[in-house]
């Protein structure tokens, strides 16, 4: 199987690659259009802010490469800031257009303490995975939830986390050999 | 809310894990990927990691830890130590650490913390606060950095901060519990998730702590044995304190 992993300046993608090996499953850091478009699976990890992650996959024409793999339906998981940028548009700096891959938009979170930080339930699912966002999404495509908050999205080929299952022990770890054995 | 988290933190020198008494007469204790996935075998929901020597030759062993604690431990890590500029942070992110600890940078020239915020994100950027007295201290600790604490943590969250790491000096290595009142008086002040370190001796302590801040930082109450963290644990969840199944 071939994994792409978009490096696009915004993502750990390093934490993805090493949660992705200690699975067996070896990906390339992708950051020509070609690399994401034809693989297996593509993932879109995404850290920071929404502004400079669209600008780095427009600038690496990416942006394209993620919506023709779509359209052929070809499989894409979106971790945390990599959801919210599938999303029609975000209210993060200003207002940002997404990729539109999942209807819906990210919105500044209400919570308590805000980063959301930590290990949270999500459900039905029952089980803790690593939050740590200010934003999140709001959407028809809502799978999971944690604490009334999205944390899984899909819509058509594309499936989206708010949480890390790259930093989420064991629990992350089983999630994406589940996400993984569905390719 | 998530749940209340508890952090072993490992000070580190030259690719060592290292113990000593405020920077001082500094004795290896072991390896850090060893510890570090010892702790979160044992139930750390995550890791702090700090380079206590930050000279220039340590940093470049600090990026190498960074490097390979994240391919073995899968869960999240900060690493704090030396990092002055926006390229050090990064380059700590970029080798699969989750978060940067900042602390005298950001009092010599707090644009920094917003400089990190924005490039990286605040839920990347932790600054770490030294406290004693209402003070903050800075240069581990050693001098006044001619700030009043609450109202620093408060320009912290104006400028980006994305958490609060606040060791009450005075109490730190004493085990005679964390500052209570000025944790309370800092949950009210900001709206930033806030670490509490400095003070824990018994799992009381902690409970305490995780009533009032988000996360507790654990350090000599651990004495670098994993072990103590489950039985650590357990306490608390007999205490009522309601803690991530780490299975």
């Amino acid at each position: 199987m071939k994994v792409a992993i978009c490096a696009y300046g915004a993502g750990n993608v390093r934490s993805v690659e090493l949660a992705l090996r200690r699975l067996g499953a070896e990906s390339c850091r992708a950051e020509r259009p070609a690399q994401v478009r034809d693989a297996d699976l593509a993932v879109l990890p995404g850290v920071g802010s929404a502004g400079l992650a669209m600008a780095g996959l427009a600038a690496r024409g990416l942006d394209e490469a993620l919506l023709e793999r779509a359209a052929a339906g070809r499989p894409t998981l979106g971790i945390c800031l990599g959801l919210q940028l599938a999303l029609d548009e975000t209210e993060e700096d200003g207002g940002v257009a997404g990729l539109g891959l999942v209807p819906g938009r990210a919105v500044r979170l209400r919570a308590e303490r805000v980063p959301r930080i930590g290990w949270a339930t999500v459900e039905p699912a029952g089980e803790a995975f690593w939050f740590a966002h200010s934003y999140a999404a709001e959407t028809p495509a809502a799978t999971a939830t944690s604490e009334g908050i999205v944390a899984v999205a899909e819509h058509e080929s594309f499936l989206g986390v708010q949480f890390h299952p790259e930093k989420s022990g064991a629990a992350g770890a089983r999630w994406l050999e589940r996400c993984l054995s569905r390719v | 809310m998530p749940l209340p988290r508890l952090i072993p933190c490992l000070d580190v020198a030259n690719g060592r894990v290292v113990k000593g008494v405020r920077f001082e007469d500094l004795r290896d204790v072991g390896d850090p990927v060893e510890l570090g996935a010892a702790y979160s075998d044992a139930g750390a929901d995550e890791l702090v990691f700090l380079d206590v020597s930050a000279t220039v030759e340590s940093s470049a062993s600090a990026l190498d830890v960074a490097g390979r604690v994240a391919e073995h431990v899968s869960i999240p890590f900060t690493f704090g130590g030396g990092i002055r500029t926006l390229e050090d942070a990064a380059a700590v992110l970029e080798a699969g650490a989750d978060k940067v600890s900042v602390n005298s940078a950001a009092l010599a020239r707090p644009q920094l913390i917003e400089e990190l915020a924005a490039a990286l994100g605040s839920q990347a950027v932790v600054v770490a606060i030294d406290t004693v007295d209402d003070r903050v201290r800075s240069h581990a600790a050693t001098r006044d950095a001619a700030r009043e604490t609450v109202a620093w943590a408060r320009e912290c969250e104006a400028r980006g901060a994305g958490e609060l790491l606040v060791t009450s000096i005075d109490r730190d290595g004493t085990r005679d519990g964390y500052d209570l009142e000025l944790l309370g008086r800092l949950r009210d002040a900001v709206s930033l998730p806030v670490i509490a370190s400095g003070g824990a001796g018994t799992a009381a302590h902690v409970a305490d702590a995780l009533g009032i801040s988000q996360a507790a930082l654990l350090a000599s109450i651990l004495h670098e044995q994993p072990a103590r963290l489950v039985t650590l644990r357990d306490e608390l969840r007999a205490l009522g304190v309601l803690l991530r199944d780490a299975a």
